[in-house]
């Protein structure tokens, strides 16, 4: 049983690593929003889980918050705010999605590197839970740094967060307290960055980033 | 036009040659040391310091590398190879190549004492690199031989992944697993060796038959020879790694050994195994992509050009000469366990370990390892290939229909299409070209439409760049040129100033001398 | 007695897996007409069509040559021969040492390799369109494959089918890298079957087809050999597919013959839901673009190498 159980956890935290790929290969924006949307689901089941294994109550809280706010409403409001904004159809392509996925599988294998020997006391399982957890945490920034349009960076930037609460409730223990802050500043962060948006928008008529650049100053 | 391009590969090869020789030179005037003595007996037992054994490998890599055509030494090759006569450019790419793979084997297993383990990083990621870089020439080649002379670069890559293996199997003391990687490898070689052969003897015989070499000027050889059309067949299954041929054995044997990798202990070895696997797996896949391509344009569909039409069948005794290379393939494929076991005692020499005796009995399979673990028996595979389809021929001869009829192919209702309106070996090239060209060669498109009403033609460029050697060998060109013209005034000075350089020149080397000691 | 016992278990294997291949695509044509609310064709349908076409003469176009007319015996020949050494109702069957996994991809190889060049024979723009594309495919199904046989083999220490599924009978655990594989060979398999978000069985539009373009030319016993042939593919998959991921209810080596009905069994019904799942995804998505399936294949070889880099890295993934 207790081996079934960390096989299990494993296999959940690998299935956000997963996801987080699927996030990587989707260059639609609705369709993103559904991957994300799983993505939340998996991170859920995960910390459940944990919450199951543990006998951790406070962290059912936590997959509660990452089920309703992560993969029902933030999923919703966004594809709310793409049918709006009408970017619903723009296909996205910054480098190519084989060259994107080779690079994401580097990273996935620098974080093993990096995690695998700095945490070699503690137990197998653990540390590789670590490691998948920061394979997350570098697959939504390359997601950040791969895409132009404003909508994709932002749900790269919550698949981030994502990999943090991963590597959190493995850790055992984070207090709910910095849990239910973190929920809400992302929360926050999302309205912020959503209001942005339609201003930028206003402003220059695309969400695109690339866009924003161009009217810096100093750019020849 | 053809001269110019020989002579370019002349030149090219001329440089190359001198390069690699030059750089051989200094790895055995290393080897050998301030006692000069250079044979192998004394090389192999005398001590080698660690830095200077890894510099043997750097030079042994950069000589034998551009002798056997390694990514990115491989310039000279698919320039050269195909400029010689057919018979000649097998013996170049089948059998001249290997020579060059011996001497990097003789020097780095036999010769240069214990390998580091970056070493097999090295060897794996020039291996891995000429695996796929080859093999992705040769699929966009129009040229039949430079096709096969890029091809031989992909297989020269093979060989080094093989090798590769066995040097990272030895520094960790895997006897074993060096033994399968570096047999396996061997064995390529020596399958490589039969099929490049018989298939620029094929080549040749389409040149001699039809006078073309382009393959959008050929099709439909197999009605005008058939015979070449089967040997070149047997070549293009071998050389795509099928079974029950023997290319798919060597590399077979090479997967194998990848499997037993991840009990290495170096973490850059563990990550770069699996990818030079990856690697390996794709060339495989291209190379079949390639052949299907050579084969299916050359020999398959309706003659492009009247060259095509009018070919004839060559001499008997040519046939005859191919026909052997063929069966020694099959047989290579079929029975490979004699072979392996004739490389055993290479292995011991090489690595202190050899394959296990492969048996005859019960299926005639071959066991790299153990047979709970994997086991493959060409001739098993043969034999059930051939009684399926015997059985499936009888049982619908026998109890259904054998009537044939004979029809004008589907044509949309197009009757009479022009053999222009076949896919020629560019629009076969063309998907592979658009999904690897942008990463292997910056592939760029640029179309330019005429507006409506203009009658000028539309246009579509495609540019690939060869970025080896422009990021290479251009800035080593300018470079020599640069300096070529600074010291072209040395060619216009006075006698006493020659004799003043020859002065000082000897008395630089002498006060050298006098302070080396 | 035990060799001529063990020969023609061998042997029942081969029948079976030849007189189900049929009823497998008439089944998934069924399941799929039900789910589109049709009523469909029977179940048997396949097998009437393949009677009649091995009846009728065939004809060949004027400049067909012998690769044309070998060509599907021998297609049809690798693929019997690779589908017959996947283990279905049994493992270790008396021939499974002849070829394990790895040589079971290249058998499927040489299959394709005569298809395309079949394709190319009689020189119309179909059949060249349809061989590139299904090189292209190859050229990344086939390494996704390697990669994924890696993965498995690293788990279960052997490449050998019947090894592998006996160690995922004796220690099924839940793991990362099997998830990975499983999905990318779930790719694999639709790339290879050409099924729907690749390529449609049902389609004879010019410009969509893969498969179908490559045999447009095939009719009577030949077109019949190389249907049956696809079709043993797709049982080949399915089965491989169960082998790997859901080898329970399989005989053991030295089970009876209640054992061997048990697998029997079993494997019908495995095939029954496999086949089942693929309808289902099948009905629920469209067809790609050509150029998007180099990314959707090339996804697959991303998992398998995912997952062989992870168990490189820890033997626990």
């Amino acid at each position: 049983m207790e081996r079934f159980s960390l096989d299990a956890a494993h296999l959940l935290a690998g299935g956000m690593v997963l996801v987080s790929f699927m996030m990587l290969y989707q260059n639609r924006i609705l369709g993103l929003l559904n991957v994300f949307a799983a993505h939340a689901v998996v991170l859920s089941l995960s910390v459940a889980w944990q919450a199951y294994v543990q006998s951790a109550p406070h962290l059912f809280v936590t997959a509660a918050i990452a089920l309703i706010l992560k993969a029902i409403i933030i999923p919703v409001a966004l594809h709310h705010m793409v049918l709006r904004l009408g970017v619903h159809r723009d296909i996205e392509t910054v480098g190519g999605i084989g060259p994107t996925m080779l690079m994401g599988i580097g990273l996935v294998a620098l974080s093993m590197v990096v995690m695998l020997p700095a945490a070699a006391e503690a137990d197998p399982i653990a540390r590789e839970d670590l490691a998948l957890a920061l394979s997350v945490i570098l697959l939504g920034l390359l997601i950040m740094v791969t895409r132009q349009n404003a909508i994709s960076q932002i749900v790269g930037f919550m698949s981030l967060e994502n990999g943090l609460v991963l590597a959190a409730t493995g850790a055992r223990g984070m207090p709910l307290v910095v849990e239910i802050s973190v929920a809400f500043s992302v929360l926050v962060a999302f309205i912020v960055i959503g209001v942005f948006l339609f201003r930028i928008r206003e402003r220059f008529d695309t969400i695109d980033t690339q866009a924003l650049d161009d009217f810096r100053e100093g750019r020849e | 036009m053809r001269d110019a391009e020989n002579r370019r590969a002349g030149y090219v090869y001329l440089l190359m040659a001198s390069f690699g020789t030059l750089m051989l030179l200094l790895a055995f005037g290393l080897l050998a040391g301030p006692d000069g003595d250079y044979a192998f007996s004394a090389i192999r037992t005398a001590e080698h310091v660690p830095w200077l054994a890894g510099l043997v490998l750097v030079l042994m890599l950069l000589g034998a590398g551009s002798k056997a055509g390694l990514v990115p030494l491989h310039v000279w090759l698919p320039l050269a190879h195909p400029a010689a006569p057919s018979h000649v450019s097998a013996l170049m790419s089948g059998v001249m190549t290997k020579v060059a793979v011996y001497g990097f084997i003789r020097v780095v297993f036999d010769l240069a004492g214990e390998p580091a383990w970056w070493w097999a990083v090295l060897v794996l990621i020039l291996g891995a690199g000429s695996a796929v870089l080859g093999v992705l020439h040769a699929v966009l080649q129009r040229d039949l031989k430079r096709l096969l002379a890029y091809s031989t670069v992909e297989n020269i890559g093979i060989i080094f992944i093989g090798l590769g293996l066995g040097l990272a199997f030895k520094t960790n003391n895997m006897a074993g697993a060096a033994a399968l990687a570096v047999t396996a490898s061997i064995f390529h070689a020596f399958n490589h060796s039969l099929f490049k052969s018989l298939l620029f003897f094929g080549a040749g015989n389409v040149l001699t038959g039809s006078g073309e070499r382009d393959i959008e000027k050929l099709g439909g050889l197999v009605h005008r020879m058939p015979e070449t059309a089967y040997l070149f067949l047997g070549g293009c299954l071998a050389i795509s790694a099928l079974p029950p041929l023997n290319g798919f054995v060597s590399e077979w044997l090479i997967l194998q050994a990848i499997l037993l990798s991840p009990d290495l202990p170096q973490w850059a070895l563990r990550f770069l195994v699996p990818a030079s696997g990856a690697m390996l797996a794709l060339a495989a896949a291209l190379a079949a992509a390639c052949f299907v391509r050579a084969f299916g344009i050359t020999f398959l569909s309706r003659p492009r050009s009247p060259a095509a039409e009018t070919a004839h069948e060559v001499s008997r005794w040519q046939i005859r000469a191919m026909y052997s290379l063929l069966v020694v393939c099959l047989i290579a494929g079929v029975f490979p366990g004699p072979f392996l076991d004739a490389l055993s005692p290479v292995s011991q020499m090489l690595v202190a370990g050899a394959m296990p005796k492969q048996p005859i009995l019960p299926h005639l399979s071959i066991i790299p390892i153990s047979e709970s673990r994997s086991s493959y028996s060409g001739f098993l595979v043969f034999f059930f290939i051939m009684m399926a389809s015997w059985a499936a021929i009888r049982v619908i001869h026998n109890f259904a229909s054998r009537a044939v009829r004979r029809a004008p192919p589907w044509d949309c209702g197009f009757p009479d299409a022009s053999p222009v309106t076949q896919y020629t070996a560019d629009s076969f090239a063309q998907p592979i070209r658009r999904v690897f060209g942008p990463i292997a060669f910056r592939a760029k498109i640029s179309q330019t439409m005429p507006q409506p009403g203009d009658l000028a033609p539309a246009r579509l460029t495609l540019s690939l760049r060869d970025l080896i050697w422009e990021l290479i060998y251009t800035p080593i060109e300018s470079a020599v040129l640069f300096a070529a013209e600074r010291l072209n005034i040395l060619q216009f000075l006075t006698i006493r100033s020659y004799l003043s350089l020859v002065f000082a020149a000897l008395v630089l080397l002498l006060v050298l001398v006098a302070t080396w000691a | 007695m035990g060799l001529i016992l063990a020969i023609l278990v061998q042997g029942i294997q081969m029948v079976l897996v030849l007189a189900l291949a049929p009823g497998l695509i008439g089944f998934t044509r069924k399941v799929k007409a039900r789910l589109l609310r049709r009523q469909g064709p029977s179940i048997l349908q396949p097998y009437r069509d393949l009677l009649r076409l091995v009846r009728k003469e065939a004809v060949l176009a004027d400049n067909a040559s012998w690769l044309f007319r070998n060509a599907p015996y021998l297609i049809f020949a690798t693929t019997w021969v690779a589908a017959a050494l996947v283990p279905t109702f049994a493992a270790g069957l008396h021939f499974s040492w002849a070829a394990d996994l790895i040589a079971i991809t290249a058998l499927l190889g040489s299959a394709r390799f005569f298809l395309a060049l079949a394709g190319m024979d009689i020189g119309t723009s179909f059949g060249g369109i349809g061989s590139s594309r299904e090189m292209l495919f190859a050229t990344l199904a086939e390494p996704a494959m390697i990669m994924i046989v890696f993965t498995v083999a690293l788990v279960a220490g052997s490449t050998q089918l019947s090894t592998v599924a006996e160690f995922m009978v004796d220690h099924s655990t839940l793991r990362v890298s099997l998830g990975l594989a499983l999905i990318g060979l779930i790719i694999v398999a639709l790339t290879e079957n050409a099924r729907v978000p690749v390529d449609n069985p049902a389609t004879h539009l010019e410009l969509t087809m893969v498969h179908e373009a490559m045999i447009l030319e095939y009719s009577g016993r030949h077109l019949a050999v190389i249907e049956l042939a696809a079709a043993l593919k797709l049982l080949l998959y399915i089965s491989l597919i169960a082998c790997i991921f859901a080898p329970w209810g399989m005989a053991r080596q030295d089970d009876g013959v209640l054992g061997m009905l048990v697998g029997v069994v079993t494997w019908v019904g495995k095939l029954a839901i496999g086949s089942f799942l693929m309808v289902l995804f099948e009905t629920a998505i469209a067809k790609m673009r050509v150029f998007r399936v180099p990314e959707f294949v090339g996804g697959a070889l991303m998992l398998g190498l995912l997952g062989t880099l992870l168990l490189f890295v820890s033997r626990s993934f």
